[in-house]
C-alpha cells in the first residue's frame, strides 16, 4: 500500500500549491515537511473509537472561492449565524475567505483580526512565531495533514493592554464536499489584554454530495495577565468528518475559557486541552454534545499543570439518541511542582434511547502532592422518577422529557457568557434535539 | 358539579407483591378526610397509585373523579383532571428552574390557547410564594435541587396553590417542618378549602391535625383502613397511640409487604 493512499497529499503538491497561492518560503517550506511527516506519521489514536473506519482522507482540493461584496450575498444558513450588526467577522466558504471585516477601532490600537492566509503574507514575522508551536505539527497524522493543507482561517493578536470589549467572529462554511475545507484559528493575546471570539463551523453539501472531512486546529497563546473567551459551535451535516485539536498555552495569572457545542451530525473527534504553564493560570472548559442516528463522538478535554497555583476546570455534558455514541474523556494532569494547582472535572452522559451508547473516562495523572483535584462521572438515562413528578403537574410525558434533557445541558449553556452565541447555541440544541 | 370522588375496591402492587388490599374512600367537595397509621402500612403507595407512579400496579379496583375512572388515565392527564399530589419525597430536576417548571405546569393545565403571559404569571408566582414566606430566590433555584426538607413541603404546596386542583392528597406534607413552618403550610392549605375541593392529608402524627382539622379520620394499617371516625379518633391517636387499635381488631403487624 503506497503511502498516498492513505494520506491525501505529498510534498510537490502541497508546496506547488503553497508557492502558487503566493505564500512566503517559510510557509511553503512548512508545508512541504508537514506533508511528508503526514506520510509517515499514524492517526490519533483516542480511547474506544476506531477513527480509521472513517472517511479520513476526503479533503478534497483546494478551491478558492468568490468573495462577496456583502453580507446580505452570503448563503442563509450562514447569514442566520451573523451577530446582528457586527463589524468584526470573517467568513470562509470551502478553501478560502469570502468575507473579511474588522471596525477600525480596534485595527488603530494595534489590534490584528485577519484571516491567516493574509497574516502569514503582512504579518509574516508574528505568525511564524506561533504558527504549530502550541500544537506540533509531527504529533500525528491529523496534524501534519493539517499543516500541509489548512487554508483560510483566523489570526488574532491583542497588544498589551489592550481590551476588545466586543467579540470578533468567524464563520466556517462548506458547501462543496470537494474542496478542502481546514481552516487553521491562531490566537496570539499579549500580556493582560482581554478578547473574545466566537465562531461557528457549518455544512451545507446538498443532497446525496460526497463525504468530506474537516481537519482543525485551534491554537491560542494567553500572555501573562490576558484573558481569552474562546467559543466554537459546530453543526456540520452527516456527510462530515470533523476532527478538531484545540490546544491554549498559559502564562502567569492567564485566563483561558473554553465554550465547545460539538453538534455535528456526523463523526466526529474533539479534544480540547489547556496547558497552565505560568503560576496563577486557569482554564474552564465547557463541552456539550448532542448526537443522533448512528454518529460516533470523540470528545476529550485535556489540562496540563506546571504552573503553581494553576487552576483548571473542565465540564463535559453529552446527549446521545438514536444508535448515537459518546466517548468521553477528561485528562487532568498536574505535573512536580505544580504546588497548589486545583484541577475539576466532570463529565456526563444522557442516553435517549437504549441503543445508545455512552462512556465517560475521567483520569487524574497527579505527580505532586500538594494539590487538590476531583472529577465525576455518569451515564444514564432520563429518570423516570423525574418524568413521573413532572408529569403529576400536568405536563406531558414529552414536555418532561424535554424539561429534563435541556436541564441536564443547562450547566453549559445557561454559563456562555456571550448572549448572542447562547441564543444560537439553544436553537440549534432545539434543532438537534427535537429534528 | 360538586367534586366527588370514589374509590373503592382499590388494590396495588410492587414488584408483583400486593401492598393495597382494597381501599375504599368516598371524599366529597369541602371535606377533609385524614389517613393515618404508622410507617409502612401503605398509606404512601395509596397516595402514588391514586397519581399513577410507574412503579405501582393497580390490579384492581376504581377511583372515580366527578365520574371518570383516574385509574384509566396517564399520570398528566390525571393531574388535568384535576388529581393533586404534595409527595413524601419530591424528585429534583437539575438544570430546570423552579419557574419554568412552575410556568410549564400551569400552562398544562389552563390548555394550549389559554396560557399566562410572563408577567402575569411572575406577578402570580410571587404572591404565593410570599403567602407561604419563602425566599424570592426559590424561583430561579433549580427544581427542589439542594431544597431542605422543609424548602421542599413548601415548594409542594406552592405548586397545589397555583395549580388549584380539585382533589388535594399531601404525603407526609408535615414531615421536616419546624412549627412555623408547619403553621405556615397549614394556612396555605386551609386558604385553599372550598366547597369544590376535597383534601386528603397523610401523616403518622396527629400534630398537623391540629391545624388542620379533618372531617374523617382513617387509620391506615396492612394495606387496608381498618378504623374511620371524626376527628376525635385522631385525639385518642395521639393520646393513645396505635396499640388500642390492634388489640381491637387482633392485629399483631400492622405492617404490609416486609415478609
Ligand atoms: N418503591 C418501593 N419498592 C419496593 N417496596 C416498596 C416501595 N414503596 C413501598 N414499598 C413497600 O410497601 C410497603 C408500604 O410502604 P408505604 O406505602 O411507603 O408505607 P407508608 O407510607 O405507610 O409508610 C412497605 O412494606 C414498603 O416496603
Ligand atoms: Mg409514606
Amino acid at each position: 500500500m503506497s503511502t498516498q493512499l492513505t494520506t491525501p497529499t505529498n510534498r510537490q503538491a502541497a508546496e506547488a500549491l503553497a508557492r502558487s497561492k503566493g505564500e512566503p518560503n517559510w510557509l511553503v517550506e512548512l508545508r512541504g515537511e508537514s506533508a511528508e511527516l503526514a506520510g509517515t506519521l499514524g492517526w490519533p489514536k483516542p480511547e474506544k473509537v476506531r477513527i480509521e473506519r472513517w472517511n479520513l482522507t476526503a479533503v478534497g482540493q483546494y478551491e478558492q472561492p468568490a468573495t462577496v461584496g456583502a453580507i446580505s450575498e452570503l448563503p442563509e444558513v450562514v447569514r442566520e449565524l451573523v451577530t446582528e450588526g457586527t463589524e468584526n467577522l470573517i467568513v470562509q466558504r470551502n478553501s478560502g475567505i469570502v468575507w473579511n471585516q474588522f471596525a477600525n477601532e480596534y485595527a488603530s490600537k494595534g489590534v490584528i483580526f485577519t484571516d491567516l492566509e493574509t497574516a502569514c503574507k503582512e504579518h509574516g514575522e508574528l505568525v511564524q512565531k506561533y504558527l504549530f508551536q502550541a500544537v506540533a505539527k509531527d504529533e500525528d497524522k491529523l496534524t501534519a495533514l493539517q499543516s500541509a493543507i489548512w487554508n483560510g482561517g483566523v489570526f488574532i493578536y491583542v497588544p498589551k493592554n489592550v481590551e476588545v470589549e466586543l467579540p470578533l467572529q468567524a464563520i466556517f462554511y462548506n458547501d462543496n464536499a470537494e474542496a478542502t475545507f481546514a481552516p487553521h484559528i491562531l490566537i496570539v493575546a499579549d500580556n493582560n489584554s482581554r478578547v473574545t471570539y466566537v465562531d461557528c463551523v457549518v455544512s451545507e453539501p446538498g443532497a446525496g454530495s460526497a463525504p468530506f472531512v474537516h481537519p482543525s486546529v485551534v491554537e491560542v497563546f494567553v500572555k501573562p495577565g490576558a484573558h481569552v473567551r474562546f467559543s466554537s459551535i459546530h453543526h456540520m451535516g452527516e456527510t462530515g468528518v470533523d476532527m478538531s485539536i484545540r490546544r491554549a498555552v498559559i502564562e502567569n495569572d492567564g485566563q483561558m475559557e473554553w465554550i465547545i457545542g460539538d453538534l455535528n451530525d456526523g463523526n466526529t473527534l474533539s479534544d480540547t486541552k489547556s496547558i497552565l504553564k505560568g503560576t496563577g493560570s486557569t482554564s474552564d472548559a465547557k463541552v456539550i454534545s448532542v448526537g443522533k442516528n448512528a454518529q460516533q463522538n470523540s470528545l476529550t478535554t485535556q489540562a496540563v499543570h506546571f504552573g503553581k497555583s494553576s487552576d483548571s476546570n473542565m465540564v463535559t455534558r453529552a446527549v446521545m439518541k438514536d444508535s448515537a455514541s459518546a466517548i468521553i474523556n477528561g485528562i487532568t494532569k498536574i505535573e512536580k511542582g505544580a504546588t497548589k494547582a486545583n484541577g475539576v472535572q466532570t463529565e456526563k452522559v444522557l442516553m435517549l434511547s437504549p441503543k445508545a451508547r455512552g462512556d465517560a473516562n475521567p483520569i487524574l495523572l497527579i505527580d505532586e502532592d500538594d494539590v487538590t483535584a476531583g472529577h465525576a462521572a455518569s451515564v444514564g438515562q432520563v429518570n423516570p422518577e423525574q418524568v413521573y413528578y413532572l408529569m403529576s403537574r400536568g405536563i406531558s410525558k414529552q414536555d418532561a422529557e424535554r424539561l429534563i434533557i435541556y436541564g441536564f445541558l443547562a450547566p453549559v449553556v445557561s454559563e456562555i457568557p456571550v448572549e448572542a452565541v447562547r441564543g444560537q447555541l439553544q436553537s440549534l440544541l432545539q434543532r438537534k434535539l427535537e429534528g | 358539579m360538586a367534586t366527588h370522588f370514589v374509590i373503592e375496591g382499590l388494590k396495588a402492587a410492587i414488584d408483583g407483591k400486593e401492598i393495597l388490599k382494597g381501599i375504599n374512600l368516598e371524599i366529597k367537595g369541602g371535606e377533609i378526610h385524614a389517613i393515618m397509621g404508622p410507617n409502612g402500612t401503605g398509606k404512601s403507595t395509596l397516595a402514588s397509585a391514586l397519581m399513577g407512579h410507574p412503579k405501582y400496579e393497580v390490579t384492581e379496583g376504581t377511583a372515580v373523579l366527578d365520574g371518570e375512572d383516574i385509574l384509566e388515565m396517564g399520570v398528566d392527564e390525571r393531574a388535568l383532571a384535576g388529581l393533586f399530589l404534595a409527595m413524601q419525597y419530591p424528585s429534583e430536576i437539575p438544570g430546570v428552574t423552579n419557574s419554568d417548571f412552575l410556568r410549564s405546569a400551569l400552562n398544562a393545565r389552563l390548555g394550549e390557547g389559554n396560557e399566562i403571559s410572563l408577567i402575569k404569571f411572575i406577578r402570580k408566582m410571587e404572591s404565593k410564594m410570599k403567602e407561604l414566606e419563602m425566599n424570592p430566590e426559590f424561583a430561579h433555584r433549580y427544581l427542589n435541587e439542594g431544597f431542605s426538607g422543609g424548602e421542599k413541603k413548601r415548594n409542594e404546596i406552592l405548586q397545589m396553590m397555583l395549580l388549584d386542583p380539585k382533589i388535594v392528597v399531601l404525603d407526609e406534607i408535615d414531615s421536616g417542618l419546624d412549627i412555623d413552618a408547619l403553621r405556615i403550610v397549614s394556612q396555605g392549605v386551609n386558604a385553599m378549602r372550598s366547597e369544590d375541593r376535597g383534601f386528603l392529608i397523610i401523616t403518622h402524627y396527629q400534630r398537623l391535625l391540629n391545624y388542620i382539622t379533618p372531617d374523617y379520620v382513617h387509620v391506615m394499617m396492612q394495606g387496608r383502613i381498618v378504623k374511620s371516625g371524626g376527628p376525635e379518633l385522631a385525639q385518642r391517636l395521639e393520646n393513645e397511640g396505635y396499640d388500642w387499635v390492634k388489640e381491637e381488631l387482633g392485629i399483631v403487624d400492622e405492617t404490609v409487604g416486609q415478609a
